[in-house]
Order: C-alpha cells, then structure tokens, then sequence
C-alpha cells in the first residue's frame, strides 16, 4: 500500500513546554485515520506543524516519500494536502460559489493566466457539482456569511475537496453541527474516500461520529501518542480508557 | 441585484459616463479644472482601494506614489520626452517602489504597517524638497509641458480634461477586469483570513506584494496625469495631506466598493467646491459632514445604497417565501 503521510519523531516546544513531545505515524492511502484525546494534548499542534501553520522545533514530515517539513501552507497545498480548521473558516462577504472556486483556483496554471482567464477559472462548473454533491444548491449565490452553522461546515470541508487532494486533514468537522448535519458530512466524507480514494486524517471528540467513520486511531495524551490501532481494539484498551474515553 | 436592478443601475451609469462628456462644454476653465482634478484624485484613489479595500492592507503612503509618478511625468516631458513614455516610466517607478513597501506588509499588519509607509511618505516628501539636481528643490518644476496627440494640442482646458477622462475610463476597464478576475477573490480572501486563504493555496505573500505594487502604480498614473494638469509641481502637494485625503476618499466613497473612489473623490475634491458659500467656515462643514456620513455609515456612501438594496431583495425574497407558503400564484405580490 502507497505510504501518502509519514511523520516521524515531531516535536513542538512553546517555551518550556512540549505541546507535541515526539509523534511518529503514517497514513497509507485510502485510509481515515482519527486523532483523538482529551484537550490540549497537542492534536491542533501536531496538524499546524504538519501544514507548516508551525515551524516544528524536530522531526520531519514526508508527503509521498518526499520531506516536506517546514514548508509554507500554500505550496503544501499545491502539492494536494487540504485541510479544514477547528473553528469555522469561510470567506463571509463570498458567495457559496465564489468560495468554492476561490478553494481551487490557485492550483491550475500560473498567476498570469489566473489574471487574463475567465473569471470563475475555468472551476464554475466543478463548483456547481460540489455545491451538489454537499446538498447547497438553493444556496449557491448567498453570501457565506449568511449560512447557518452546520451549512457553513459543510461548505468549510466542501472547500477542502475542491481541488481534489491526495490528502485532507479535518480538524473537528463535527463540532457544533447538528445530527441531521452530521449525518450529511458524515456520509460525503465516506462517499469521497470511496468514490475517489481520498486519503483523511480527523481530529474529533464526537466518539459516536469518529468510530463509525475511521478505519484507525491513533490516541494522543500530553504530546505523545498513547495507542494506535482499529476503532475496536482502541475501546477496549485501558490505557486508553484511563487517559480519556472513561471521563 | 435583481434584473430590474442591475438595468437601473446600468442606465444610471451611462448617463453618469454621458454626463462627464457633455457637461464639461459649458464649464469655465476653473470648472474644468476642478473636473480634471476628480479624475486624477479617482484615479489615486481607484489603487487605493485595491489595496486598502480589497487586499486589506493599510497604507499611509498614496500621496507619495502621486508625487513619484508627477515628478518622473514632470522630470521626462520638460526633458522632451513624450507623456506617454513619462507615463510608462511613473508606472513602473511606482509598481516597483510599491512592490518594495509591500515588504513590511508580509510581517506587520493594521496600525503597525500604517506606521511604515507613514514613514515612506515622509521620506519621499524629503526626496522631492532636498534633491535639488533631480526635483528643482522647493522650487519645483514649471512650464510641465501638455501633450499633442494625434496632431491635436490639449493644452487647452477642455482637450486635456479628456485626457484626463480617458485616463480614469482606462484605469477604471483595468480595474474591472483585475477585480473580477480570480485575482480580485484572491485579494479579497486575503482581506478576510489570510491564514485560511494560504491554506487553499493562496499565495498570501506574492498577492500581498501585487496589491501594493498594482495600487501605488494606480497613484503613479494620477500623478503623471497631474503633473501636466497643473503644469506646476513641488513638493507641497504630496505630504502626509494628500495621503490622508486619498485615505479619506476611499473610506467615505466605500471601501472594497467598485464605485467608492469615484463618489469619494468627489466628496473630497467638489464638495469644498460647492461650500464656498460657508466661505471661512467650510472646513468645519465640512468635517461635520464628514463625520455625520461615517457615524451613519461607517462603510461610506455606497455602503448606504448597498444596505437599502440588501434589505428590500430580503423583504422581496421572505415575500415570495410567505406567498409560496399561502400557495399563492407568483404574480399576486409583484
């Protein structure tokens, strides 16, 4: 199986503490794997440095085998890692559309052909079929800012498939969303691994929602990793259940 | 905009643009030139807007990019060369030095950058006073020369005020293709939340520096269009006022609003005009005035228009819901 991530030995320290003290993992491809753990453990930390949001103090990442580490944002980007944030980041005064194309545009072409093409980038069309695909249509023209929560959650990890990633890192696209949402977000997500074998790591506290949607886990407390295994295995492992799942 | 809308809207524009042809026939030369110097003003403003009002970047330093266009406009056309080639050097001698004062904007940001480029116009300012040899010093530069084109002398009033005209229509269809392109969403992702725009593969850094660059060319053009306007520079135009002034422009016309620069240039450059009746009090009306408008509508005048039209699509569109609702047929509540 194709290794799309690998993270081996990461360390970020703010000061005197170890916000994330040696992670190692991989992803292979087609995988979801879940991050969980309690608060403050370094989960966030551990995605910001993988993204290059953080310069990590050691360690190093590796997209496909190539070393990544410290790279910026936009250029991980363009090498087809997404990801969404833990609290919810659209462009408000966009439209639903403007969003969306805004989300794929910088990935084709060069900043001149991006100036003197069509203005949608040639995207309009891919937008339309992901305002579809995440149940939006009747909402395509209206001003992000002006969704409810839950529609601006699904439009924030629609955004995040537009470019059609190699990898997406999903920073509690559960939070705050209602079942009904949930259920919604739940079922594209699956419908895009299995449909397009689209790789994702999440981050989430919904046990419920990450359980029945991850192949693996992997538990984290204080900076570390504490156990890795299948959603089953993980349950039943009392270091797991002392450190978060029994509170 | 709803269809009706956006025809009113056209039909307003077409005879705003008709307007600034014909009316200019029966204005005096001081008309003319109040009118020329709309354009100018729109024009600085126009890259203003760029970069304050959709890349969201704070600057203090448009007036200094007018006098860098005016006086490279200034320096060339009394040196013999063509106002067209002065034209093409003050927009690259602005897009080059915006480009270098972008430099601050990938590390500070808000009252911080501010800061900077305060500091540029202020050494600017320095340049044109102190370089004797290259900008005549506090005497400045006379007898700017106005071009011929195509065997026509617009060194008359009128005939340059078209000129000044076909600068601001040019600017203006530049602009319009710019913010509409995916450039323009890129800047305005840029304004909103940079960190979430890089992570969609925005180039945060490279957009930064363009909206700098591409703004303060804007400000080169109006001053190389100003400099044979006035036919007279020196350095007093081009203080920390004039910045000021072009800020004040973007904010009361509407900033990160197509039209804001042109309404706001025109508060700032005709409505002292038209408070001359108040004669030693029209500064204070002025203020007043100003004021009031930014208390009411902190997004400036076309901020006004753009929530009244927000507010009536809302009530026709909750109508329409409520109709559908009580299965009336469309056509009862139109």
């Amino acid at each position: 199986m194709t290794r799309v991530l690998e993270v081996s030995g990461l360390r970020k320290r703010f000061g005197g503490i170890a916000a994330v003290d040696g992670v190692s993992f991989h992803v292979d491809e087609g995988e979801i794997l879940g991050i969980i753990g309690p608060n403050g453990c370094g989960k966030s930390t551990t995605f910001n440095c993988i993204l290059g949001q953080l310069a990590p103090t050691a360690g190093e990442v590796k997209l496909d085998g190539r070393v990544v580490t410290g790279m910026r944002p936009c250029d991980l980007n363009r090498l087809g890692v997404s990801r969404t944030f833990q609290l919810l980041q659209v462009f408000p005064q966009l439209s639903v559309r403007e969003n969306l194309i805004l989300a794929g545009q910088e990935h084709e072409g060069t900043m001149l052909s991006r100036l003197l093409g069509p203005s949608d980038a040639g995207l309009g069309a891919g937008a339309d079929q992901m305002i579809g695909f995440f149940k939006l249509d009747h909402l395509a023209n209206t001003p992000a800012g002006e969704l409810s929560y839950g529609q601006q959650k699904l439009l924030d990890a629609a955004m995040a498939f537009v470019a059609g990633p190699r990898l997406t890192l999903l920073d509690e696209p559960a939070g705050g969303v209602n079942p009904t949402m949930l259920f919604t977000l739940k079922e594209r997500l699956r419908a895009i691994n299995r449909e397009q074998g689209a790789t994702f790591v999440v981050i989430e506290h919904n046990m419920e929602f990450v359980m029945s949607l991850c192949t693996r886990l992997l538990v984290m407390a204080e900076g570390k990793v504490l156990a890795e295994g299948a959603p089953e295995a993980i349950r039943a492992n009392p270091a797991v259940i002392e450190a978060y799942l029994g509170h | 905009m709803t269809r009706s809308q956006r025809f009113l809207a056209g039909a307003v524009g077409a005879a705003a643009v008709a307007a600034l042809f014909v009316a200019p026939l029966s204005l005096g030369r001081y008309g003319l030139y109040v009118l020329s110097l709309w354009a100018v003003m729109s024009i600085a403003a126009i890259g203003l807007n760029l970069t304050l009002g959709y890349a969201g970047q704070v600057s203090l330093a448009q007036g200094a990019f007018v006098g860098v266009g005016a006086y490279a406009a200034a320096i060339l056309t009394t040196h013999g060369y063509p106002l067209a080639v002065a034209i093409v050097v003050a927009l690259a001698l602005s897009f080059v030095i915006g480009w270098l004062l972008g430099y601050p904007a990938l590390r500070i940001q808000h009252h911080y950058l501010a800061f900077v480029t305060l500091a540029f116009s202020t050494l600017a300012f320095l340049v044109f006073r102190n370089e004797e040899w290259l900008t005549g010093g506090i005497y400045g530069i006379s007898d700017v020369p106005r071009p011929t084109l195509f065997g026509f002398s617009t060194a008359k009033p009128l005939p340059f005020y078209y000129v000044c005209l076909f600068a601001l229509g040019l600017a203006s269809v530049a602009f319009w293709g710019l913010v509409r392109s995916p450039w323009g969403r890129a800047f305005m992702a840029l304004r909103e939340n940079p960190v979430r725009a890089a992570s969609l593969g925005v180039d945060t850094r490279r957009y930064t520096l363009m909206a700098f660059a591409i703004g303060s060319a804007l400000g080169g053009l109006a001053g190389a269009i100003y400099a044979p306007l006035t036919q007279f520079i020196d350095p007093t135009p081009f203080t920390l006022a004039l910045s000021l002034n072009l800020l004040m422009m973007v904010i009361v016309g509407g900033s990160g609003f197509f039209f804001g620069p042109y309404v706001g240039a025109m508060v700032a450059v005709l409505l002292p005009e038209w408070l001359r009746f108040a004669e030693g009090y029209y500064l204070i009306v002025y203020a007043i005035l100003v004021i009031l408008l930014l208390i009411y509508s902190p997004s400036g005048v076309l901020g006004i228009l753009d929530r009244y039209l927000r507010n009536r699509n809302a009530k026709a569109a909750s109508a329409l819901r409520a109709a559908a609702l009580a299965g009336l047929p469309d056509e009862a509540i139109q």
